[in-house]
């Protein structure tokens, strides 16, 4: 069947945070596709997501019709340069209800050739089977929710697989023949050691992975996490959470990996390029329920409630909770706050130039947090990222 | 109205223990307000002596009132602020009346406040009356209330009034108390006119209203009047009384209170104090005055945007026009910019005045630590007045310093002696008398630096005595002390809104908590902050707020940019909100950090 897919190119051979990947992907077309369903909603979870566990198996089906049905009301757009399909689990759905959408998506928007097409898959719904398939179907990368390689922190965290098996979802995965294998890490949480977090470090880079995105743990309102650290749980430790970082950047390096983003290090040529179209403010389309795009300098966003979403979809309108047009200002803002998150920093703009000069950006200049390289402005120091951007936009206001 | 008829009197009362409440009930009582119009605190006209339940300004009322014997009376209510940063107001409305009710809540008992002001109701010779008042609460002790109420004022038991201004009961009792053992005023009708203006405030249609007394004479609308001691003559527009409305009679005759306008805008034309008398027939001498108030507390108040302090200029102009004890003059902060140091009665003052100037200007302001006003000498033999620790002269040309002393009286129950007693020597506060109140309660007397009382001193005896100590002081003399400045320094720069002046044998332990308090205030920042003090050249302690390792989201994909971006600007708006002191962001809190520090 995936005979119709044009045939993946190799890997070019540019390094993931190289500036000049960064500039492309300005200019590259995306689409997002939200799969809500999950098996239960994780304790440090506040996605838009259908907790399966408290209401029950959904109608899958129906919910597949409704996103070809919204991907068939969108304008034209495209060809598309990468897909990804997020969740949620997007990987609780049958890899032939995924195959439809994608091929609802080439339909209407074209592939390039060299397509990147990715999904995020959980450790227990992966077996070499469902791997097969899923490259079967055209998926190019996948994205495993690995998260630790402590089975104590995989237990705080909610998940449900072991440790021990995430070893066998990468081989299985890359004897499917994915182009792309990457694993998502969590660190910081209150129960996680120097050690255990060393140790999920070495576990993971010594598998055959050529992708790692590590999330620091981030405590959201609302959510369970939340509530058990108002009750007294530890809450993750700034400082501690730095220290990890800064390890997993050391020993990732030295593997081979590049950091391109705050969280995010490939090997040469793995960079995810739905991913860095995002950082790069490229233009995306978004599916499915609470999905965001942004075209044409303008961002909307989808109905985050299944029902609402359904509801409109199936009366034959686009599920949207609300657009914004962006004027050349705010697009220059975002832009800029984007790509101080990339590892290739971000344009030399006049806003740039402006924060650049202030007394803040020259103190920034002088303590190494902030650097300009290649014409661009890099945070020397990701993990201060925010407090960079929001120096600069403040800077850039008063300006104005 | 026949003097006879007459009857001026104060409420007198410890915060809390009433008087408002009583007030409202007599004004209800005798119908001067009905029961519709009826809300509480009639006579508090400030929003913030209704939220606080306090009274700050005086006010005057008069009732009506047709007594047992049938015939028909003229009450006069003035009342006084029961706070102790108020007392000036008390003194001075306490000159226009010939009696006072001393009122005491019959949980409570005497209070070192109701002492102090029963006092000053003695020595200006007024009549006084012992009031019990919450004689139906489930903790009153009214005969041994009565019994302290006796044991200030002499008399006996018998003479204790006993109320509830809150059922009402007993009023009807004070009402005829009022009548038959307050002196009626005994001016002279067809002497030459005499009001003392008892005192002011500013009306934006209006201009500024003075509440006067009579005492001999007769003030009419159209008078041609003269104030005594600045010689100014005006004419008097509109004369009336207030109950509590205004109302224009025309007429004020010897005996009575109420109100005199004269178009004048500037208050300080119609001093508080002052003799009004007729310009064509001027009294022979003035009425006694009163001193001036003086401020005891000073602080620096900085508007957070400097472009506001014009703004912040006009607010305090204003205010003035109602509070004339309140003084500030233009002062400039390396650390802060441009704003006043402003001088208050008391610590409680000085809130009030930053609340109103923040509720009802709309401002949004940084505070100083309070300081009193030193002394000190200076080598050459001359003196110099300092409000400020900044302004403290170098230690090449410094001699001594004096600070000023007050006389502490603290009413506590006798088991808490030794902790009064320890509190008040940590303090270096010198014991006088000791006298008792009844066999539970004891009036303790000391001699106490006031800077060591502006802090936490009264939060300190509070929660010592678990509430029940009351304390109330009055300056004393200024002496001789050791004292020291200690400044301190972020960044390596000393920040001169931070500068305190404290004893030598505690700046150590000041410098270190003060350091150790700013540690925890200031937020970690994208560099280090080293925080250090210093007496002169030489630092006593040092701390260092560490650079802020992780400020980043994890994620950001295609989601929410814009609500990304939208946060970082408003994050950014509140941090606006700190002062940039140099290079580093202060929070407000941390200038008042010394009145938030425990020494150990």
């Amino acid at each position: 069947m995936n005979e119709a897919r044009p045939p993946t190119s190799p890997p070019t051979p540019v390094r993931a945070n190289d500036p000049d990947l960064a500039d492309d992907a300005h200019g590259w077309k995306s689409a997002y596709v939200h799969i809500p369903f999950c098996a239960r909603r994780c304790p440090y979870c506040d996605f838009a997501i259908v907790d399966e566990s408290s209401v029950g198996t959904t109608d899958h089906r129906r919910y597949v019709e409704a996103v070809i049905s919204e991907i068939a009301m969108e304008e034209r757009f495209g060809p598309l340069d990468a897909v990804n399909f997020g969740g949620g689990t997007p990987s609780r759905l049958q890899p032939d209800e995924l195959r439809q959408i994608l091929d609802a998506l080439e339909h209407r928007f074209g592939f390039v050739d060299g397509v990147e097409i990715s999904l995020e898959v959980n450790p227990e719904g992966c077996g070499p089977t469902v791997a097969d398939e899923l490259a079967g179907v055209g998926f190019t990368r996948v994205s495993i929710g690995a998260q630790s390689f402590s089975d104590e922190i995989l237990g705080v965290l909610g998940r449900s697989h072991s440790a021990g098996r995430i070893g066998d979802v990468v081989d299985s995965a890359r004897a499917a023949g994915f182009r792309s294998v990457s694993l998502d890490l969590i660190y910081g949480h209150a129960a996680e050691t120097d050690r255990s977090w060393e140790r999920t470090i070495d576990r993971a880079l010594a598998l055959p992975i050529d992708h790692v995105s590590t999330y620091a743990l981030t405590v959201e309102p609302g959510t369970p996490l939340s509530r058990d650290i108002v009750a007294g749980a530890g809450a993750p430790d700034e400082d501690i959470q730095a220290d990890r970082y800064e390890l997993f950047c050391e020993r990732s390096s030295e593997a081979g990996f590049d950091r391109y983003e705050v969280s995010n290090h490939a090997r040469s040529g793995h960079a995810c390029r739905y991913n860095l179209s995002t950082w790069a403010h490229g233009e995306y389309v978004g599916f499915g329920l609470g999905a965001h795009d942004h075209r044409w300098g303008t961002r909307s966003r989808n109905h985050p409630r299944l029902d609402r979403y359904l509801r409109d979809v199936e009366s034959g309108i686009r599920p949207r909770l609300g657009s914004e047009t962006l004027d050349a200002d705010a697009q220059a803002r975002d832009r800029f706050m984007l790509g101080l998150r990339l590892a290739s920093g971000t344009q030399l703009t006049t806003l740039a130039a402006v924060f650049l000069g202030s007394p803040v950006g020259e103190r920034l200049l002088d303590a190494g947090i902030i650097a300009v390289e290649n014409n661009r402005v890099v945070v020397m120091q990701p993990m201060l990222t925010d407090a960079v951007a929001r120096e600069a936009l403040s800077v850039s206001a008063d300006h104005c | 109205m026949d003097q006879s008829r007459i009857r001026n009197f104060s409420i007198i009362a410890h915060i809390d223990h009433g008087k408002s409440t009583l007030a409202d009930r007599l004004l209800e009582r005798t119908g001067a307000i009905s029961e519709r119009d009826m809300r509480e605190q009639l006579l508090d006209e400030m929003d913030l002596e209704r939220e606080r339940g306090i009274t700050i300004k005086a006010n005057a009322v008069r009732i009506d009132y047709t007594g047992d014997d049938g015939v028909e009376y003229e009450l006069n209510i003035i009342d006084t602020p029961g706070h102790v940063d108020f007392s000036y107001e008390v003194s001075r409305s306490l000159e226009a009346c010939e009696g006072a009710l001393l009122l005491v809540d019959a949980a409570q008992g005497v209070e070192a406040q109701t002492l102090a002001n029963a006092h000053l109701a003695i020595e200006s010779g007024l009549e006084i009356i012992p009031v019990v008042n919450k004689i139906d609460l489930p903790a009153a002790d009214p005969d041994r209330a009565a019994g302290e109420l006796v044991g200030v004022l002499g008399g006996s038991v018998d003479e204790v009034v006993h109320v509830s201004a809150k059922s009402g009961s007993g009023i009807d009792e004070l009402l005829e108390a009022v009548i038959d053992r307050l002196p009626a005023p005994e001016g002279e009708p067809r002497a030459s006119l005499r009001a003392l203006v008892f005192d002011s405030y500013y009306d934006t249609y209006r201009g500024v209203v003075a509440l006067v007394r009579v005492v001999d004479g007769s003030l009419s609308e159209g008078d041609a009047i003269q104030l005594m001691a600045n010689g100014e003559n005006l004419t008097a527009d509109e004369v009336g009384i207030r109950r509590p409305s205004i109302e224009r009679t025309g007429k004020l005759d010897a005996g009575e209170a109420g109100y005199l306008i004269t178009g004048v805008k500037d208050i300080d034309l119609i001093r508080v104090g002052d003799t009004v008398t007729h310009s064509a027939s001027p009294a022979a001498e003035a009425l006694a005055g009163y001193a001036e108030p003086r401020p005891m507390v000073f602080s620096g108040l900085f508007p957070t945007d400097g472009d506001d302090f014009e703004r912040l200029r006009e607010a305090l102009d204003k205010l003035r026009l109602n509070d004339s004890s309140l003084v500030y003059g233009a002062e400039t902060s390396r650390a802060l910019g441009f704003g006043f140091r402003v001088g208050f009665l008391g610590l409680l003052h000085m809130e009030i005045v930053r609340e109103r100037l923040e509720r009802e200007y709309d401002l949004d302001l940084v505070a100083t630590a309070p300081s009193v006003e030193y002394v000190a000498n200076l080598t050459d033999g001359s003196k110099a007045v300092v409000q400020s620790p900044q302004d403290l002269p170098s230690t090449a040309v410094l001699a001594s310093i004096e600070e000023p002393y007050v006389k502490v009286m603290i009413i506590t129950p006798s088991t808490y002696i030794g902790t009064v007693m320890e509190l008040v020597q940590s303090k270096r506060g010198e014991m006088g008398e000791m006298n008792y109140l009844s066999t539970e309660r004891v009036e303790l007397h000391y001699l106490m630096p006031l800077s060591e009382i502006i802090f936490d001193f009264f939060d300190l005896l509070k929660s010592r005595t678990r509430g029940y100590a009351s304390l109330d002081y009055e300056p004393d003399s200024y002496r001789v002390s050791d004292l020291v400045r200690v400044d301190i320094l972020l960044n390596g720069q000393s920040v001169d809104a931070f500068s305190t002046i404290v004893h030598k044998d505690r700046a150590s332990s000041y410098g270190r908590s003060m350091v150790r308090k700013l540690r925890e205030l200031i937020p970690r920042q994208l560099f280090d902050v080293p925080i250090q003090a210093a007496i002169g050249s030489r630092i006593i302690s040092r701390e260092t707020v560490r650079a802020k390792r992780k400020d980043v989201t994890a994620k950001c994909y295609g989601g929410d940019i814009t609500r990304k971006r939208k946060l970082l600007e408003r994050q950014k708006e509140g941090k606006k909100r700190m002062k940039m002191v140099g290079s580093v962001e202060v929070p407000q809190e941390a200038f008042v950090a010394a009145l938030k520090i425990n020494d150990e």
